[in-house]
C-alpha cells in the first residue's frame, strides 16, 4: 500500500468524514437551486460547477488522487483531453451549418 | 536447448492438458492461441473476398464449385444475390480488421514477444490475459455464426451506418453483440499490456532502451484503451434502436418501403458516424503500428546496425497516437459538415501524415550503410516500406476535403486502405512469423518455400490493389455488387475486374506454400539455437521455445545498453545483446 | 511463478500493478460514459424540444439515491481504512454496509423504472426517455458489477486476509477505486438528467 502506515490512515478518516459532510451539503444546494428554474445556460453552468466540485472531492480524497503518482496523473490527463474532444467536437459538426 | 514445443508439456508446472494448453495463463500459450485463431479468421475472411471477386469479375454468372452449396437464400442457381454480396462485404471487412489483423498483430505478436523483450516472467495480469483470449474467441465465433441465420449476417458494411443498420436483419444484432465481446477482450488486453510495460521491465531497461516493437505496442494499447469505449457505447445505442425501439440514430419522418417507421424519431444518423469513426480512425493506427514495430526489429537485425533515428521514431509514434484521436471526421467530409469543422479535420489529417513519414523515412535510412542479409523475414520487411509508402501517399488526396469529394466511397479508397493493410501490415506480419518462428518452436521455417511465398504474394497483392486506384479515379463506387457494370462512366475500366479477380485467386493459391511450410516446419524444420538470428533484444536471450509456466529466462536478465548495439567498433562479434554484462566491451 | 510488484509498489512508477491497472480501466470507463454524455449533448442540441428533468423524473427519489450512493462511497473508503489499520472486524461492517447501500440504490431505481413503465414511458417514447434509460441502465449495470465484486471480497475472497493481508488490502483499495468511480458517474448523471 502506498498510503501505508496506520497513523496516516487514522488522520485521513477525519478528512473522509469532512468530505462526506461537504458532499451532502452540496447535494442539497444543487437540488435547491434547481427549483429556481433558472434559464438553461445559467442552470447548466451552476449544476455542472457544483457537480465538478463534488466529483473533485470524491476523486481527490476518497480515491486518494491528491497524493497519487505522476504516472496516474499523466494517464488521467490524457484521458481528460480526449474526453473533452469527444464531448464537444461531434456537436460542433453543426456549428456553422445549423441543424 | 533446441527442444521443440512438444517437450514443453513436461514443464507445464504440473497442470493437466486443459490448464496447460487450453485455459492457460501463460502469455506464450495465449499468444499462440491468438495467432492460430487469427490466421484461421484471416483465411476465412480472405475466402469471402475470393467469392466476392467472382461476382465482380463475372456479374450474374453462376459461382463455380460452391455455387450450388450456398442455397437459394444466398445464391439461387449459384448466382449471387445482392443481399449476399453485401453480407460478404460487411463480414470480410469486420473479420479482417477485428478478428484477423488486430488479434494477430497485438494479441499474438504482442502477447508472445513483448514480455520476452522486456525481460518479464509473464504479463502483469495472467488471468485477465486468458479471459481476453476466450472472450475474443467466443465473440468471433458468434460473429461467424450469423451467416447461418435466415436473414444472413450483418450486411451494412463494416461501418454499420444508421439508419440502414438499424432496420437490417437479425445478423446485425449478432454483429453488435459480437463487437461488444471483441471490444471487451481488447480493453482487458490493453490494460494488461500498458501495466506490463510500465511495471515489469527488467532492471536497467529504461524507456529509451526499449525495442521499438515495445513502444509500438504501448502506443497501440493506449489507442485501444481510450478509443474503443465510444464504439461500445454506440453499439449499445444501436442495440437499443434495434431492440427497444429507441431513436438515437433514427431521424424523424423516416419512411421504409412506403411505410413510415413507428418510432419516436428525433435521432441523428451522424451521431453513429461520429462515435464509430472516433474508434475506427485510431483503429487504423492500431493496424499499422505493430507492423512498423515488427519491421523495425527485422531491419535492425538484418542490416547489422542500429536503427537510424530511434528517438525520432519513438517521439513520432507517440505524437501519431495522440493525433489519431482528432482526425476522425475526415471520413465524414461528405456528410454536410460546416466548413470550419471540415477545415479543422483536414488540417489535423495533414499534420498526422508527418509522423508517419518520419517513421517510414527513418526505416528507409536505417538501410543505408547496412550489411544487409536477405533473409526471408527481411524480404517481407523491405517490401513493407514502399508498399506502406504507396498506401500512405494515396491517403493524402482523401484527407484533402476538395479532392475527397470526387474520391469518397470509390474504389480509390479501397485501394488506399488495402495498400496499407494488405501489402503493408500483412506483409510485415508474415515477416514477423518467419522471424519469430525459431523462437517459438526451436526450428526454422523452410527458406525456399518462404521466398516463393514472398515473391508470389508481393506480385499478386500489387496486381489486386493497384488497378483499384484507376477504377476509383474513373468514379467507380465501392460496395456495388456488380462492380460497376451498370454504370456508363465505369465501362472503360470494367475489364480490370477480371484482372483483379484472377490476381486475388492466385494470391490465395500463393498462400499454400506458407501454410504447408508453417505446419511442416513445426515438426520437421531444422532445429536452431536460441539466438538464431544473432539479435540483440531480450527475446532472443530467452531459451529456445521457452518452457511454459517456468519463467522465460534461465537467468533473470539485467539490461546494460540500448536495443540495437550491432557492429559496435572494437567488438569481436557484430552484435552485443542487451543483457550482456556491462564490461563486455 | 511470481509476478513482481503485485503487493509492493515498483520504485520508479510508485504504484503496484493492480493500482495502475484499475486507473487505466477507469480511464476507459470515462470514455465510455463520455460517449453517452456526448450523445446526450448532440441529441439535445439538435432537438426541436427537450423536456426538463422535473417534468418526467422523480427528483426526490433520485436525491435519496444520491445520498445513498455517496454514503456507500464513504463506507467503502472506511472499509479500506479499517484494513489499513488492521481491523478486520470493522472492515466487515463497512464493506457490508457498502453492499447494503448499493442494494438500496438498485431497489429505489427499480421503483423509479416501474413507475415509468406504469405511465407508459418506455425508451421508445422519446430520445430524452431513451437516453435516460440507457445512461441510468448502464450505470445500474456497473452497480451490479460492484455488488458482485464487493460481495466476493466480503465473503469467500476475504480468506486472503489470513494468508496475505497486504495483498488483500490492495484488492479492497482497487475495488474501492472502481466503486468511487461509479459514484462519480452518478454525481454527473443526477444533475444532467434530473435537474436540467
Amino acid at each position: 500500500m502506498d498510503t501505508a502506515n496506520a497513523e496516516n490512515v487514522r488522520k485521513q478518516v477525519r478528512v473522509y468524514v469532512t468530505v462526506f459532510a461537504a458532499l451532502m451539503a452540496l447535494t442539497i444546494i444543487t437540488v435547491t437551486i434547481s427549483t429556481f428554474h433558472l434559464d438553461p445556460p445559467a442552470a447548466i453552468a451552476v449544476a455542472l460547477l457544483i457537480a465538478s466540485v463534488k466529483a473533485s472531492l470524491v476523486a481527490a480524497y476518497f480515491m486518494h488522487l491528491i497524493s497519487e503518482k505522476k504516472l496516474i496523473y499523466a494517464a488521467l490527463g490524457l484521458t481528460a483531453v480526449f474526453f473533452l474532444v469527444l464531448l464537444f467536437l461531434p456537436v460542433s459538426h453543426f456549428a456553422d451549418r445549423g441543424l | 536447448m533446441s527442444a521443440p514445443a512438444a517437450h514443453a508439456a513436461d514443464h507445464g508446472g504440473g497442470h493437466g492438458f486443459w490448464r496447460t494448453y487450453v485455459f492457460s495463463q501463460d502469455h506464450k500459450v495465449i499468444g499462440i492461441q491468438y495467432g492460430i485463431t487469427a490466421l484461421l479468421f484471416l483465411l476465412f475472411g480472405f475466402t469471402l473476398m475470393m467469392i466476392m471477386r467472382w461476382q465482380l469479375a463475372y456479374p450474374g454468372q453462376s459461382i463455380p464449385l460452391i455455387g450450388g452449396l450456398l442455397g437459394d437464400s444466398r445464391a439461387p442457381d449459384g448466382i449471387m444475390l445482392p443481399e449476399f454480396y453485401n453480407q460478404l462485404g460487411a463480414m470480410h471487412g469486420t473479420i479482417m480488421v477485428f478478428l484477423g489483423v488486430v488479434p494477430l498483430a497485438v494479441g499474438a505478436f504482442g502477447n508472445y514477444v513483448m514480455p520476452l523483450q522486456i525481460g518479464a516472467p509473464d504479463m502483469a495480469f495472467p488471468k485477465l490475459n486468458m479471459m481476453s483470449y476466450w472472450i475474443y474467441a467466443v465473440g468471433g465465433l458468434t460473429m461467424l455464426s450469423s451467416f447461418l441465420l435466415p436473414g444472413g449476417s450483418a450486411a451494412s458494411g463494416w461501418t454499420s451506418y444508421a439508419p440502414l443498420s438499424v432496420i437490417a436483419t437479425t445478423g446485425q444484432t449478432v454483429w453488435l453483440f459480437g463487437m461488444v465481446c471483441l471490444i471487451t477482450s481488447s480493453l482487458l488486453g490493453s490494460v494488461n499490456f500498458i501495466t506490463t510495460i510500465f511495471q515489469l521491465r527488467a532492471k536497467g531497461l529504461s524507456f529509451m532502451r526499449l525495442p521499438f516493437f515495445v513502444w509500438a505496442q504501448l502506443v497501440t494499447s493506449f489507442l485501444l484503451l481510450l478509443a474503443f469505449p465510444p464504439l461500445e457505447a454506440a453499439g449499445v445505442l444501436q442495440l437499443m434502436d434495434r431492440l427497444a425501439g429507441t431513436s438515437f440514430f433514427m431521424p424523424s419522418g423516416l419512411v421504409v418501403s412506403g411505410q413510415p417507421l413507428a418510432n419516436s424519431g428525433g435521432g441523428n444518423p451522424l451521431l453513429w458516424q461520429h462515435l464509430f469513426w472516433f474508434l475506427a480512425h485510431p483503429e487504423v493506427y492500431v493496424l499499422i503500428l505493430p507492423a512498423m514495430g515488427i519491421v523495425a526489429e527485422i531491419i535492425a537485425n538484418n542490416t547489422r546496425k542500429p536503427l537510424w533515428g530511434y528517438r525520432s521514431m519513438v517521439y513520432a509514434s507517440v505524437f501519431l497516437g495522440f493525433m489519431s484521436f482528432i482526425v476522425w471526421a475526415h471520413h465524414m467530409f461528405l456528410t454536410g459538415m460546416g466548413t470550419a469543422i471540415s477545415s479543422f479535420f483536414q488540417a489535423t489529417t495533414m499534420i498526422i501524415s508527418v509522423p508517419s513519414i518520419v517513421i517510414l523515412t527513418a526505416l528507409f535510412l536505417s538501410l543505408w550503410g547496412g550489411s544487409i542479409r536477405f533473409t526471408t523475414p527481411m524480404l517481407f520487411a523491405l517490401a513493407f516500406l514502399p508498399m506502406f509508402g504507396i498506401g500512405g501517399l494515396t491517403g493524402l488526396p482523401l484527407g484533402l476535403a476538395p479532392a475527397d469529394i470526387h474520391l469518397h466511397d470509390t474504389y480509390y479508397v479501397i485501394g488506399h486502405f488495402h495498400y496499407v493493410v494488405a501489402p503493408g501490415t500483412l506483409l510485415a506480419l508474415f515477416g514477423g512469423i518467419y522471424y519469430w518462428f525459431p523462437k517459438v518452436t526451436g526450428r526454422r521455417m523452410n527458406d525456399v518455400l518462404g521466398k516463393i511465398h514472398f515473391w508470389l504474394s508481393f506480385v499478386f497483392l500489387n496486381c489486386v490493389f493497384m488497378p483499384m486506384f484507376i477504377q476509383g479515379l474513373a468514379g467507380v463506387s465501392r460496395r456495388l455488387y456488380d462492380g460497376g457494370a451498370m454504370y456508363a462512366h465505369a465501362q472503360g475500366v470494367m475489364h480490370l475486374n477480371v484482372f483483379m479477380s484472377v490476381a486475388a485467386w492466385c494470391l490465395g493459391l500463393a498462400q499454400i506454400p506458407f501454410i504447408v511450410n508453417f505446419f511442416w516446419s513445426m515438426k520437421k524444420g531444422k532445429p536452431v539455437v536460441a539466438n538464431h538470428w544473432e539479435a540483440t533484444t531480450l527475446d532472443w536471450a530467452a531459451t529456445s521455445s521457452p518452457p511454459l509456466a517456468h519463467g522465460n529466462f534461465t537467468v533473470v536478465p539485467e539490461v546494460h545498453r540500448g536495443p540495437y548495439e550491432y557492429s559496435v567498433p572494437g567488438d569481436g562479434r557484430d552484435y552485443v545483446p542487451q543483457n550482456a554484462p556491462a564490461e563486455a566491451h | 511463478m511470481e509476478i513482481p510488484y503485485t503487493v509492493d509498489p515498483r520504485p520508479d512508477t510508485g504504484v503496484y500493478n493492480a493500482k495502475l491497472g484499475i486507473w487505466l480501466f477507469l480511464a476507459s470507463e470515462v470514455m465510455l460514459f463520455g460517449a453517452l454524455f456526448s450523445s446526450y449533448v448532440l441529441l439535445r442540441v439538435g432537438a426541436v424540444s427537450w423536456p426538463h428533468g422535473y417534468e418526467h423524473l422523480n427528483i426526490p427519489l433520485a436525491t435519496v439515491n444520491t445520498v445513498v450512493l455517496i454514503s456507500s462511497s464513504v463506507t467503502m473508503v472506511m472499509a479500506w481504512a479499517s484494513l489499513a489499520t488492521g481491523s478486520f472486524r470493522r472492515y466487515r461492517i463497512y464493506m457490508g454496509s457498502t453492499v447494503a447501500l448499493a442494494c438500496v440504490f438498485l431497489v429505489i431505481k427499480g421503483f423509479e423504472y416501474a413507475a415509468k413503465f406504469e405511465h407508459g414511458l418506455y425508451p421508445s417514447e422519446s430520445t430524452f426517455i431513451a437516453i435516460y434509460f440507457t445512461l441510468t441502465g448502464l450505470h445500474a449495470l456497473h452497480i451490479v458489477g460492484g455488488i458482485v465484486v464487493n460481495s466476493y471480497l466480503l465473503g469467500p475472497g476475504s480468506a486472503m486476509w489470513q494468508t496475505d493481508p497486504r495483498r488483500f488490502t490492495n484488492r479492497v483499495e482497487v475495488a474501492g477505486l472502481y466503486w468511487h468511480f461509479v459514484d462519480l458517474v452518478w454525481i454527473f448523471l443526477f444533475p444532467v438528467l434530473y435537474l436540467l
